[in-house]
C-alpha cells in the first residue's frame, strides 16, 4: 500500500483535480480490453507535461513504486493492468496536436491524442496517417506507438513504426531523450525511436511524437470474393501478391465469422462459403481499375464462388463496414470474447486456419477467425464464458496448441496486439533464450529499478486472473 | 418514511437483480468513451464512463467492490443518453443495465430529497395524468398571458423551486403562441396531395400539452404529405419518464394501455416526433417481455412506430422543392431518437432538400445536450457543464442562425444554452417541424408572388 505522504506529494505535483484515489475511481483503472486480467492501482494521475512526469518518476525510483502508462486502455494483452499496483498515469491532459508541418509532411503530437483525431485534423490538407487499428476511434497515439499497432492498411502502408519519425521520452532515471526528428535519413547513434516503438511502456514515458503523413490516395475501389475452401482463398492471396499487386487491404473471414456477420447484419453473405476475401485498392483511378480487374481474374481462376466489385466508393465503404462488424458480430454470440493474434507468413494462412478449426473442434470451442490476410495476421476469436472454469481451461489449452503451430509455421505469438501479460508464457517460443536475454538486458539497462510497467513483456511472471 | 438501506442491502440487490450475462457482454474495448458526455464532463474519469460503470456494476454485484457514495454518484449522473449503445461493437444493452441500477438505488432510497420532490412532481403526479398536464399547460398559458410571468420574476416566487426548475422556467415554451389550432387548408392548395398512409398520431404527454403546437405542426406536415391523420383519444403518456427513472411497474401499465388503444385502429403507422417517446414505444416488447400474452401485441405495436421525419421522407416530402431565404442552420439530434430509435438521416435529408438552407454539422455531432429526460432538473450542475461544452461546439460554427432540434427536451435545453452562451439574440432555437412549416409558408408566398408576377407581365 502506498503511503498517504506519497499521495500528498503526487497531489502537489499534478494538482488536486488530476489525481484519483477513491475506491470507486481507482477500481476502474484495473482492467483493459483483455478479458482475464485485473489488478487495482493505488492511485491514478494525469500529468500536464514532462516536467511533472520527471518529478513523478523521481518519487517512483525513491519509493520503488511501479508506474503504468495508460492511453485508453484498449489494448488486448493486459498491457495496462497495474499488476503490481502503484501508479497509473493517463494522458488525458496531454492530448494536443502541437505542430502540423506541411513542408515536411509531419505532425507533432502529445501522447494522449486520439488516433482518429489525427486523420480528422490532416484530411482537409489532403494528408493522412496510415496506421488504422480497428480501435482507432478511441486508441491514443501513445498506446499505438507503444504497441506498434497495425491495422487494415498494413499490407501496403506498413504499421505504426513506419510512421514514427521521432519521439520525446522521459526515461526511468528522469533524463529526457529526443530521438529522431523530421528526417527521412538519420543514422546518428542507435535507432532509439524504433527501440521505443512497441516497448509497451516498459522503457520510458513517451511525451511527444513526430509522425509521418502521406498524401491521401486519389481514389479507391473495393471488392469481395467468396470461396468453397479456405485453401482456395489463401491461394488467391498468394497469387495476387505473386502478380505483383499490393492491395491496400486484403482481409480474410472464415465461415464461422461469415455466418456470425450474416446473422447479425443480414447483408446477404453466402453462409455456405468456407471463406471470404475483402480487397481494397487505392491510388490513381486508372491503376486501380487495372489492379482490380487483374485481382478479379485471379480470384475467378482461383475457384471463387462469386466475385463482386463495388460500383462506387460508397458501396465499397459499405463492404468495408461489413468487415468491421466481424468482431461485433462474433462478440455478441457469448459473454466473453478472447481476441487472439496469431501471425504466420502469408503462404501459411490456410494451414493455420485449418489447424485453428480442428483445435476448436477438439476442445469443443467456438472460434471464428478473421484477419489481415495480406499480412498473414489472423485473429482467431474465441467466444466463451469467463465463469465457465472448465471451458476457460480448454480455451487456454487450445491456444497453447495454436501458438505452437503458429511458431512451427514460421510465425509469431503476436502480430500487433503486444505481449503484455497475455503472451508472456509464449514469448520464449519466439525469442529463444538468447532473445529473452537480450531483451532483459536492455530493460535492465534503461530501467534498473524496474518501475516502468513491471512484469510485462520480458518473461514469465505470476499472473492474477480476474474471476 | 423508510430509512435508508444499508450498503449491504444494496449490494445484495445488485447481486440478485443485475443481469450478469449482459454485464459480461462488455469486452471493455472503450469505444464508448469518446461518446459519453459525463466521461468528458468529468475530465475523463473512467468511473464516469459507460465502460467504468459496467465494470463497477459487475464488481458490486459480485461482491468484489463495496458500493459507496462515489458509486451511487456515478450511477446517478449517467444521462441515459445511450450514445454508448450506438457505438458499442458488442451490443451491450447499457440502457437496461443502468436503469436497473438506478431502480435499485430508488428502491433503497439512495436519492436526495430534491430528486424525490421533482420525481413526485413529474413522474408520479403529472405525466401519467394528461388532464393534469393539460392543466399545467393551461396554467403556463395563463401564467404567461396574465403578465404574472413578469410579476413572479419580480417577486421571486420561483425561488420556492429548486434552482434548476427556475432555470428551466426561464426557457419554457411560449404556450400562448402555440395553442392556436393550425389549419392545413391554406397550404394544401399549393402542394400536390395524394392519399398515402393512414397514420395515428401518438401525442405524448409533454408534446400533447406544453408542446401541443409541435404536434399540430407535425400533423399539418403529414397531411401535406398526403396522410390521413387520426389521434386516438384514449392514448396516454408513453411511460418513458417512469421507465427511465426506475418506475417499471407503472411504465408497464402505461404500455399496455397504449397498445390496447392503438390496436383498435386501422392504421399503417403510429407517428410521433419526440425521440424519448419513440425509443420507449420501441422498447415496449422488452418492457413487457415477462408477459407472454403481451409480447406479440407489443411487437406488432412497436413495428408500426415511426418518426414524423421518416413518414415525410417516405412520402416524398423532400421532393416538394421547398425554399427559404439563405439560412445557416445546425441540427441537434435527440439522443434517444438517434441512438435508440435509429433516426438521424431523415431529418437531415428533409432539411438539406430545402433550397437556401445550409446545414452545418457540429464537430462530433453525436452528443447529448445535457437535457436527458429530467436529468437537467436532477443534476443541474452536471447538465449545465455538459450544455456549455455543447454550446462551445455551436459557437465554433460561424454564422449559424438557427439551431434545429428534434425533441422538446433538447429544445428547452438549447434555449437555455443560447441564453447561457449569450447568443440568444443572434441564434434562434426551433423544432424541426416548425422549421419545415416555415419553409412551406415561405415557398407558398414565393409561389404566389411568382404567379402574380406572371399575371402582371
Ligand atoms: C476492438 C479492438 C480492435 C483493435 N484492433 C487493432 C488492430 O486492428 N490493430 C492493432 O494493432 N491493434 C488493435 N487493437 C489493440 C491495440 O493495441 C490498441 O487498441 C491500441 O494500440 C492501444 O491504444 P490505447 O491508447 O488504448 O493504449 P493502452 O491500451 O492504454 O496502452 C497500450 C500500451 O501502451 C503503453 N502506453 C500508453 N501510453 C504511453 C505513453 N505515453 N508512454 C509510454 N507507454 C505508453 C501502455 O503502458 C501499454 O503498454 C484493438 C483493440 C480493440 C479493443
Amino acid at each position: 500500500m502506498i503511503q498517504p505522504e506519497i499521495i500528498e506529494e503526487l497531489r502537489q505535483i499534478v494538482g488536486p483535480q488530476n489525481i484519483q484515489t477513491d475506491a470507486t475511481d481507482i477500481y476502474t483503472y484495473g482492467y483493459d480490453a483483455s478479458p482475464e486480467y485485473y489488478h487495482e492501482p493505488d492511485v491514478v494521475i494525469a500529468p500536464a507535461n514532462k516536467a511533472e512526469i520527471i518529478e513523478v518518476l523521481a518519487i517512483c525510483r525513491r519509493e520503488q513504486l511501479p508506474i503504468v502508462a495508460r492511453g485508453s486502455g484498449s489494448n488486448l494483452s493486459g498491457g495496462t493492468v497495474p499488476i503490481a499496483g502503484g501508479i497509473v498515469m493517463t494522458f488525458t491532459r496531454m492530448n494536443q496536436i502541437l505542430e502540423f508541418d506541411q513542408q515536411n509532411l509531419t505532425l507533432t503530437v502529445e501522447p494522449g491524442v486520439i488516433t482518429k483525431a489525427i486523420n480528422q485534423y490532416t484530411a482537409s490538407a489532403g494528408l493522412f496517417f496510415p496506421p488504422d487499428p480497428g480501435s482507432m476511434q478511441i486508441s491514443t497515439i501513445g498506446g499505438n506507438i507503444s504497441e506498434n499497432s497495425g491495422g487494415l492498411r498494413a499490407l501496403k502502408y506498413g504499421v505504426t513504426k513506419d510512421y514514427v519519425l521521432g519521439l520525446e521520452v522521459v526515461l526511468a532515471n528522469g533524463m529526457v531523450v529526443e530521438t529522431g526528428g523530421k528526417l527521412t535519413k538519420d543514422v546518428a547513434g542507435l535507432d532509439l525511436t524504433q527501440l521505443m516503438v512497441g516497448s509497451e511502456g516498459t522503457l520510458g514515458i513517451i511525451t511527444k511524437a513526430i509522425l509521418k503523413l502521406m498524401p491521401i490516395p486519389e481514389a479507391n475501389k473495393t471488392m469481395i470474393a467468396t470461396y468453397r475452401s479456405m485453401e482456395a482463398a489463401a491461394q488467391s492471396v498468394s497469387d495476387i501478391i505473386a502478380a505483383k499487386i499490393i492491395p491496400a487491404t486484403m482481409e480474410f473471414l472464415d465461415q464461422v465469422t461469415i455466418k456470425a456477420v450474416e446473422d447479425f447484419a443480414h447483408v446477404g453473405l453466402p453462409t455456405e462459403a468456407a471463406a471470404m476475401l475483402l480487397i481494397q485498392q487505392d491510388g490513381h483511378p486508372r491503376e486501380i481499375d487495372a489492379d482490380i480487374a487483374t485481382i478479379e481474374k485471379i480470384c475467378r481462376q482461383g475457384d471463387a464462388i462469386d466475385v463482386q466489385v463495388a460500383k462506387d466508393e460508397a458501396e465499397g465503404a459499405k463492404l468495408m463496414a461489413a468487415r468491421r462488424t466481424a468482431l461485433s458480430a462474433l462478440a455478441r454470440v457469448k459473454p466473453t470474447t478472447v481476441l487472439e493474434d496469431a501471425t504466420v507468413p502469408r503462404s501459411e494462412i490456410a494451414p493455420l486456419v485449418k489447424f485453428i478449426n480442428d483445435t476448436a473442434k477438439k476442445y469443443k470451442l467456438y472460434i471464428g477467425t478473421f484477419g489481415h490476410a495480406g499480412d498473414g495476421n489472423m485473429h482467431p476469436t474465441c467466444l466463451t464464458d469467463l465463469r465457465d472454469k472448465d471451458e476457460m481451461k480448454r480455451v487456454h489449452l487450445a491456444f497453447d496448441e495454436i501458438y505452437r503451430k503458429t511458431i512451427e509455421l514460421g510465425g509469431t505469438v503476436t502480430g500487433e496486439h503486444g505481449v503484455g501479460l497475455a503472451k508472456l508464457a509464449y514469448l520464449p517460443w519466439k525469442l529463444g533464450a538468447s532473445g529473452m536475454w537480450a531483451d532483459a538486458a536492455i530493460k535492465a539497462a534503461l530501467d534498473p529499478d524496474n518501475i516502468l510497467n513491471p512484469q510485462k513483456l520480458y518473461g514469465r511472471s505470476e499472473v492474477a486472473v480476474h474471476d | 418514511m423508510t430509512k435508508r438501506s444499508s450498503d449491504h442491502e444494496i449490494q445484495q440487490a445488485f447481486d440478485t437483480q443485475m443481469n450478469r450475462d449482459k454485464l459480461l457482454q462488455c469486452m471493455r474495448c472503450g469505444f464508448c468513451l469518446s461518446t459519453c458526455p459525463t466521461y468528458i464532463a468529468s475530465g475523463f474519469k473512467e468511473s464516469h464512463s459507460p465502460r467504468g460503470r459496467i465494470a463497477l456494476m459487475l464488481a458490486v454485484a459480485n461482491g468484489q467492490k463495496e458500493p459507496d457514495e462515489d458509486f451511487y454518484r456515478t450511477i446517478e449522473t449517467c444521462l441515459d443518453c445511450r450514445a454508448c449503445e450506438a457505438v458499442c461493437p458488442s451490443g451491450v444493452q447499457y440502457g437496461e443495465l443502468i436503469e436497473t441500477a438506478k431502480q435499485i438505488l430508488i428502491d433503497h432510497h439512495k436519492q436526495g430529497v430534491k430528486e424525490k420532490v421533482i420525481r413526485s412532481l413529474t413522474v408520479r403526479g403529472l405525466f401519467p395524468h394528461p388532464g393534469r398536464l393539460n392543466f399545467m399547460a393551461d396554467f403556463v398559458t395563463f401564467y404567461q398571458r396574465s403578465g404574472l410571468q413578469k410579476l413572479t420574476h419580480l417577486l421571486h416566487i420561483m425561488s420556492l423551486f429548486p434552482a434548476s426548475l427556475r432555470a428551466m422556467e426561464a426557457v419554457l415554451p411560449d404556450v400562448r403562441a402555440y395553442k392556436k389550432p393550425v389549419d392545413i387548408r391554406p397550404f394544401a392548395a399549393d402542394f400536390p396531395e395524394k392519399k398515402t398512409y393512414r397514420v395515428a398520431f401518438f401525442e405524448g404527454c409533454l408534446m400533447g400539452s406544453m408542446f401541443q403546437h409541435v404536434n399540430s405542426t407535425s400533423k399539418v406536415l403529414l397531411q401535406l404529405a398526403g396522410c390521413d391523420v387520426i389521434s386516438p383519444a384514449k392514448q396516454i403518456c408513453c411511460g418513458a419518464l417512469s421507465d427511465h427513472s426506475g418506475e417499471k411497474a407503472l411504465a408497464r401499465e402505461m404500455a399496455k394501455k397504449n397498445i390496447a388503444v392503438f390496436e383498435a385502429e386501422k392504421i399503417d403507422f403510429i407517428v410521433n416526433n419526440a425521440g424519448g417517446c419513440e425509443a420507449e414505444l420501441l422498447e415496449y416488447p422488452r418492457l413487457l417481455a415477462d408477459d407472454p400474452e403481451w409480447v406479440p401485441r407489443a411487437k406488432a405495436f412497436s413495428a408500426k412506430v415511426k418518426d414524423v421525419t421518416q413518414i415525410l421522407t417516405l412520402t416524398g416530402f423532400d421532393q416538394l422543392a421547398l425554399q427559404m431565404p439563405p439560412t445557416k442552420i445546425t441540427y441537434q439530434d435527440s439522443c434517444h431518437q438517434q441512438n435508440v430509435f435509429g433516426v438521424a438521416q431523415e431529418p437531415r435529408q428533409l432539411l438539406q432538400a430545402i433550397q437556401g438552407v445550409t446545414l452545418i454539422e457540429m464537430e462530433e455531432r453525436v452528443g447529448c445536450c445535457g437535457s436527458g429526460g429530467i436529468y437537467n432538473m436532477v443534476e443541474p450542475t452536471a447538465a449545465n457543464h455538459i450544455l456549455d461544452l455543447k454550446m462551445a461546439k455551436i459557437t465554433a460554427l460561424s454564422g449559424v442562425q438557427r439551431i434545429i432540434t428534434a425533441n422538446p427536451g433538447c429544445f428547452m435545453q438549447m434555449r437555455l444554452g443560447v441564453k447561457r452562451a449569450g447568443i440568444d439574440e443572434q441564434v434562434q432555437v426551433q423544432s424541426i417541424t416548425d422549421f419545415l412549416l416555415d419553409a412551406v409558408n415561405y415557398t407558398r408566398t414565393q409561389n404566389q408572388q411568382a404567379i402574380i408576377a406572371v399575371q402582371n407581365s
